[in-house]
């Protein structure tokens, strides 16, 4: 019997029990599409990672106050210390001392609650100097940024992320207008393009961007410490150096040894290669998960090509009587097996692919469909009807065909 | 009972000393008890016995279902009592056609797709497969009735048209296993007329019946009792 005769015998035997078939491979397109899904979902949320990385500028290092990781491995949180202050940002800006730096942006941000008329709206304050738009790669789309004097003289004006300008101001342009912080009343000056990354949490697009001295006044500080400072290097290849290089100098300047640093450095690369572990930890949990509901969809096939042995022990006797062979029969029903895998497979991607359109829009997260994971969840999906079939197509090999006709 | 001679020269079955003995833990039980048969070419032979005779082994055995004991069976001289299982399944293909008591059609697939089924395991191709088996169908006269499943054909028809698988291969025997048995008296009849048609055309036949006037349209009839053959007498225009 050749192999196409088997796969229309295979078909025939699938179609006859349609309602049976179809249950049969419900476990494993549960399996394949939640496979397939939560891969999606790991991936998709990588990329977001990454895409909100990218946006944060570009050849960027990131100096944070405190210590990441201190020497006994007890982390100290991010902005736990104000060891940071705006001469280290001018000390870095140093062409001298770090001659790999194109651009400093020390920044300080606090969350707080601003008001347009009647409404009232908390976002991000974040007090930048004139070197901000450029670090960071931010546009404006409409007025301008804050200029050098007002900047210098924390003058009470103001530039809004899109997001912002949209839940404060309903109509209208808001350049010209004015917000109140704190009891300060500050013009709005400019609007900043949209950053373009999706936006999760503390979105870039909602912030509302003022003088360094304002905010500080604004929030009562007296110091001159910073919540960040921002450096861009020169470019790609000299990021290894800048990083070397405002290390040294910040070691030198706080006299501190690598050991008791009172502040950390980041590059984009190693903030993704963070989130990315996160990520992945959580894809790998979840992925085994729908694995082994994949392994139960697999268990679920030889359960029921079981029953179809029993069931159909008269067709396997005739089949035998009229010159089957025990290898035609087992081909059969492993075959038959294996096409109930695939298009167990198949569906279950095909679920999967409708699950990954229509969830971004449910729960606001971006989900990747790769075409790796796609093919390998179908050639698992083949493999696991092949593999669960082997027990129950030899079974049906070895019936002695005058028992199995016999049978009522 | 010595061997029964052919006249015909080669015969399409023959059987020497054979035995059948089935085991159960430590039970043993003899079924068939020394048989000597042989059947010519073109016979028509009914094996006749009450249940518990051991007819059912012997049409086990003469069908290929199974291997004997002891003793040798030549199946169109071909030495059939000790090959393997596959090696019978190509045997069964190519030299026996079987008439079940219960038809054995299969319910989802058409009649004439149940007729190619033989030719199937034979490697046949599928134009030609079609072919034979609306040709055998049309030679049992259900050339009308090709596409219908064995659901929508009367029990009559149905073992017409297992009567078309059994011809297809153009077998060395058709082996009937109580044709009519499950059948009323008119498709009894029509039964069994095809059979004798089928025999005035050449075919070897074996009828395996309880029934006596089913074994009286045969030509010769085999009386088996306790796993011997008791008779072995030819009746009416022997060939």
């Amino acid at each position: 019997m050749s192999w196409a005769e088997t796969m229309r015998a295979g078909l025939d035997a699938i179609r006859a029990q349609r309602l049976r078939s179809l249950l049969t491979v419900l476990g494993i397109v549960i399996g394949i599409s939640s496979v397939i899904l939560t891969v999606g979902l790991g991936q998709g949320a990588q990329r977001q990672v990454q895409d909100q990385i990218d946006a944060l500028g570009s050849n960027l290092l990131i100096v944070s106050p405190g210590s990441s990781t201190d020497s006994s491995g007890v982390r100290g949180g991010f902005g736990s210390a104000s060891t940071l202050t705006m001469s280290d940002a001018e000390a870095i800006a140093d062409p001298v001392a770090v001659p790999d730096a194109a651009a400093v942006a020390p920044t300080v941000s606090t969350s707080s609650s601003l008001a347009a008329g009647e409404t009232n709206w908390t976002t991000s304050m974040v007090g930048a100097t004139s070197s901000w738009p450029r670090v960071r790669s931010r546009e404006l789309s409409s007025g301008r940024f804050l200029t050098a004097e007002e900047i210098a003289s924390a003058a009470p004006v103001t530039v809004l992320g899109a997001d912002t300008v949209a839940e404060l101001f309903s109509t209208g342009s808001p350049v010209g207008q004015t917000v109140r912080v704190e009891g300060t009343t500050l013009t709005v000056v400019g609007v900043l393009a949209e950053s373009g990354a999706s936006s999760s949490g503390a979105s870039e697009d909602d912030q509302a961007v003022v003088p360094l001295g304002l905010a500080k006044q604004l929030t009562g500080s007296t110091d001159t410490s910073v919540s960040t400072i921002y450096v861009e290097a020169t470019a790609q290849d000299t990021l290894g150096a800048a990083y070397q290089e405002v290390e040294t100098l910040l070691h030198n300047l706080h006299g501190v040894s690598a050991e008791e640093a009172d502040f950390s450095l980041a590059t984009q690369d190693s903030l993704v290669a963070t989130a990315n572990e996160t990520n992945e930890t959580m894809t790998v949990l979840l992925g085994g998960i729908a694995a082994i509901s994949l392994l139960v969809g697999g268990i679920g096939v030889m359960n029921i090509m079981l029953v179809s042995v029993t069931e159909r022990i008269r067709e396997i006797g005739l089949r035998k009587a009229l010159g089957a062979t025990p290898a035609a029969i087992r081909r059969q029903f492993l075959v038959e097996a294996s096409m109930l895998g695939l298009a167990g497979g198949l569906v279950g991607v095909l679920i999967g692919g409708l699950g990954a359109r229509v969830l971004p829009a449910l729960i606001d997260q971006p989900v990747a469909i790769s075409l790796t994971a796609t093919m390998a969840a179908i050639g698992t999906a083949l493999a696991l009807g092949i593999g669960f079939g082997v027990y129950p197509a030899s079974r049906a090999a070895r019936l002695a065909p005058i028992d199995a006709l016999r049978s009522q | 009972m010595s061997v029964v001679t052919c006249p015909d020269g080669d015969p399409a079955v023959h059987l020497a000393g054979v035995r059948k003995t089935y085991r159960s833990g430590t039970v043993e039980f003899e079924a068939l008890r020394g048989i000597d048969m042989a059947i010519g070419t073109g016979d028509f032979v009914a094996v006749i016995g009450p249940s518990g005779s051991g007819k059912s082994t012997l049409m086990n055995l003469l069908g290929c279902l199974d291997v004997p004991t002891e003793g040798t069976y030549l199946l169109g001289g071909e030495d059939v009592s000790t090959m393997s299982e596959t090696q019978l399944a190509h045997v069964r293909n190519r030299r026996i056609g079987f008439v079940f008591q219960q038809f054995h059609l299969l319910a989802s697939l058409p009649a004439w797709r149940n007729v190619e089924l033989p030719l199937v395991y034979a490697g046949i191709g599928r134009n030609e497969r079609r072919e034979r088996a609306v040709a055998a169908l049309e030679r049992v006269g259900l050339g009308d009735r090709v596409g219908n499943r064995p659901g929508e054909l009367s029990g009559g028809q149905q073992q017409r048209v297992a009567v078309a698988r059994a011809l297809v291969t153009e077998p060395d025997i058709i082996l009937a296993d109580e044709p009519t048995g499950n059948l009323d008296s008119e498709s009894t009849e029509a039964v069994l007329g095809l059979l004798g048609e089928l025999h005035d055309a050449g075919r070897t036949i074996v009828l395996i019946t309880h029934e006596l006037e089913v074994a009286a349209r045969a030509h010769r009839q085999l009386v088996i009792r306790d796993g011997r053959i008791t008779s072995d007498e030819s009746i009416g225009a022997s060939r």
